[in-house]
């Protein structure tokens, strides 16, 4: 849906005419649309870039937004998106910001009048909806790269290994264990096992909600890869129903130890390792 | 299949990617909840769910998954249809046995998800893929 030469010229001359007329009317409509949530000033260079990319675009005759010479143009709008996906704006409001082009290039067609105007102005408007998608396709690929970095954030956060005492590392594994997370996991606690030198690794299920055959494979296998660096492994957080459904399963943790709590694992450790707890005898007649 | 009649609508969720999985488990949990199972067997009917989804998406290349409500006399349970149009399995006793597997598992998701639920019905063909069917009544 290029727009031709003849018609990308009279774009030109319409838009750098009254370019000062056109920045502020455009900047105006857009202030409206996102109610004050960004400063004139910021708006009103945002429209003089997208502005001066189009008259530039437009000049070099006829306008197609996927060709080459339209590299500038596309440039402008990506940058416009990236910025209002990351400040939190909505779709509408961002695509509004282009879209309200269109109402300028109205007015100014309507005055210009001519034989050409309502041609003119529906290849301008067609103009203006492709622009308008792509900022839209833009917002959208920003916004799925943001929640691909907090994933990734959130793998980093949500696997720590925890020193419970000397000798006693414990990884209280929180939500869904999938492959890449079991990876994380798996690799945090061997490397910390070398640099503290443990002989004990807790692994707490208390916040993983359901134990299915790959969970329990995951597990197993670190168990494995721990046991071979000569750390001994327990299982902590089984619930009742996670127990029973272990069971009907079929899986069998062998050996492994398992306890119900994280204490309770704890407890069982320091026993193994010949720490005495107890409970100090209360004060006589204190 | 025994006599159910479906409550409410039906809800359905493609299974493309391992994310789909955990949207299946989610889906299975409240239906889980809204028929009022207990705990053990919300999570009984969760792991099986899991597992069959996986199926679906590792050997059957990807397929839907299906989650109703069923109501038979006084009873409500959960029933979920997995349905894929893959290469279907070979031989259906065998996958059944605890400890075989094909992919590198642990060989227990087919043959543990059955003794997960109270009801389990497989179909499957080289031609028309594998859908398997698994009800969980209340108590």
């Amino acid at each position: 849906m290029a727009l031709s030469t003849e018609e990308s010229g009279r774009l030109a001359a319409l838009l750098s005419g009254q370019a000062d007329r056109v920045t502020s009317r455009w900047t105006e409509i857009v202030t409206s649309s996102l109610r004050g949530r960004l400063s004139q000033a910021e708006l009103r260079r945002q429209v003089q870039d997208l502005h001066s990319a189009i008259v530039a675009t437009s000049e070099q005759g006829d306008i197609d937004l996927s060709a080459d010479n339209a590299a500038e143009l596309r440039a402008a709008l990506a940058d416009l998106s990236r910025g209002r996906a990351r400040q939190g704006f909505s779709a509408t409001e961002t695509t509004v910001s282009i879209f309200a082009l269109k109402d300028v290039l109205a007015e100014l067609v309507q005055e210009a009048g001519g034989a050409n105007a309502l041609n003119d102005y529906v290849a301008f408007a067609k103009l203006v909806d492709e622009m308008g998608l792509f900022t839209f396709e833009s917002f959208v690929r920003t916004r799925e790269s943001l929640i691909a970095d907090q994933a990734e954030q959130l793998l980093e956060l949500s696997t720590p290994v925890v020193k419970l005492w000397e000798g006693v590392v414990a990884v209280p594994l929180v939500g869904t264990l999938d492959s890449a997370r079991a990876q994380v996991v798996m690799e945090r606690l061997l490397q910390t096992l070398v640099d503290t030198s443990s002989p004990y690794a807790i692994i707490d299920i208390t916040g993983v909600p359901a134990v299915d055959t790959q969970v329990a494979q995951h597990i197993l296998k670190t168990v494995v890869a721990a046991r071979l660096m000569g750390a001994d492994c327990i299982i902590s957080g089984i619930r009742p129903q996670i127990a029973q459904t272990i069971v009907a399963l079929g899986i069998e943790f062998g050996d492994i130890a398992t306890k119900a709590s994280l204490a309770d694992a704890l407890r069982h450790v320091l026993r193994l390792s010949g720490v005495e707890t107890a409970r100090r005898q209360p004060r006589r007649g204190a | 299949m025994t006599a159910g009649i479906d409550l409410g609508h039906p809800q359905a969720q493609s299974v493309r990617s391992d994310e789909d999985v955990v949207r299946v488990r989610q889906l299975v949990r409240t239906v889980a909840v809204a028929v009022k199972l207990s705990l053990v067997d919300q999570t009984k009917v969760v792991t099986a769910a899991s597992e069959l989804a996986r199926n679906t998406l590792v050997y059957g290349g990807g397929g839907s998954v299906e989650v109703a409500t069923v109501e038979n006399g006084r009873r409500k349970g959960v029933r979920i249809v997995f349905a894929d149009s893959g290469p279907g399995i070979a031989d259906l006793d065998l996958a059944l046995t605890d400890g075989y597997t094909t992919g590198g598992g642990l060989g227990l998701g087919l043959s543990g998800s059955r003794r997960l639920v109270d009801e389990f019905e497989i179909e499957t063909s080289p031609e028309t893929g594998t859908r398997i069917t698994v009800t969980k009544w209340s108590r």
